[in-house]
């Protein structure tokens, strides 16, 4: 190892946290406010399947050894919850915690929470782990309904049958030909975190693939 | 198409969620500086063509995003196998049910 190498590695690890959310003058923008801004379809009495946008959320990449019993208490004690076994999330009030990879996690919750969030994780953790700020990068749409199933059915490869999706299971996958994690929310909630560059396309995809099954827009309530 | 089982997720999935990435178990030269042109140019560009057992490594591109390693059977495209990057392949040669 040269000297210059010595040197860098013995200086302490600069991290770049910043607040990433806009100050007011500048409002923030979800990937999709221009349908879920101006919704101008019909909302079917008794609809099938609804899809609306839960925007502008906190999105961390958490990054970590799995076998490591410091890693897991410090996310733990920063999120109040316990790493989540394979394909599997844990959730606690707004937020979850979903297993993405044998050493990556994804940890949602509200939006202008992810600078106390990364701060906490940071604060807690030690050793070699990343924490990322993703919320800018990907969104999350939530499809709900008795005919749900029937739409991710015709729009991802994976077997989304009771059987071998119950609730509490995520999973990354193509979705539209794009990619998604999906959750499972409820028996009839579902949760896909998508692209921010996709979010466009995903969003027409599933309009289009809800035709059938009397598509509402927005928020249940 | 190929319905692969990831050694990570534990489970089979879709083709379309994977990628492959040419032949497994390829060490580099400890010493690049000390090994010869011939043998550093067989590292870099001749891989093997196998009629038959085929270690190879895959990565779950849309999915965990982890690499892996595949044993593959390239006369009929079976996949015999998958396994985790660092251990070593179980099927190593083709049984006779398998050859006929």
């Amino acid at each position: 190892m040269s000297e210059a190498v010595k040197e860098a590695v013995a200086e302490p690890a600069l991290v770049a946290i910043m607040e990433q959310l806009p100050k007011t003058e500048v409002p923030a923008r979800s990937p999709l406010a221009h349908h879920t801004e101006v919704l101008s379809r019909p909302t079917h009495e008794n609809p099938g399947v609804r899809l609306w946008e839960n925007a502008l959320r906190t999105h961390l990449a958490l990054r970590g050894d799995a076998g490591s019993a410091d890693f897991a208490r410090g996310v733990e004690a920063a999120t109040g919850l316990a790493l989540p076994e394979r394909l599997q999330c844990h959730q606690s009030g707004e937020w979850a915690l979903s297993w993405v990879a044998p050493d990556e996690w994804l940890l949602t919750g509200p939006g202008d929470q992810a600078l106390a969030m990364e701060m906490s994780l940071r604060e807690e953790l030690d050793g070699h782990y990343a924490v990322i700020n993703l919320s800018g990068g990907q969104t999350m749409l939530r499809l709900s309904g008795p005919k749900a199933r029937l739409v991710l059915m015709k729009s991802c490869p994976y077997d989304v049958h009771d059987r071998h999706f119950p609730v509490g299971k995520v999973v990354t996958t193509v979705l539209a030909k794009s990619q998604a994690t999906i959750r499972r929310v409820g028996e009839e909630d579902w949760e896909l975190v998508v692209r921010r560059s996709f979010a466009d396309y995903v969003w027409r995809w599933l309009v289009d693939a809800s035709q059938e099954y009397r598509l509402s827009l927005g928020h249940p309530e | 198409m190929f319905y692969i089982f990831c050694p990570y997720c534990d489970e089979h999935r879709e083709e379309e969620e994977f990628h492959p990435k040419g032949q497994a178990h390829l060490s580099r030269p400890a010493d690049p500086d000390a090994c010869t042109d011939e043998e550093w140019g067989n590292f870099i560009y001749f891989r093997d063509n196998p009629r038959g057992i085929h270690h190879e490594i895959w990565v779950h591109a849309i999915g965990c995003r982890k690499f892996f390693n595949v044993t593959r059977d390239t006369q009929s495209y079976e996949i015999l196998e998958s396994y985790r990057m660092g251990s070593a392949p179980r099927i190593t040669q083709l049984t006779d049910k398998q050859q006929s």
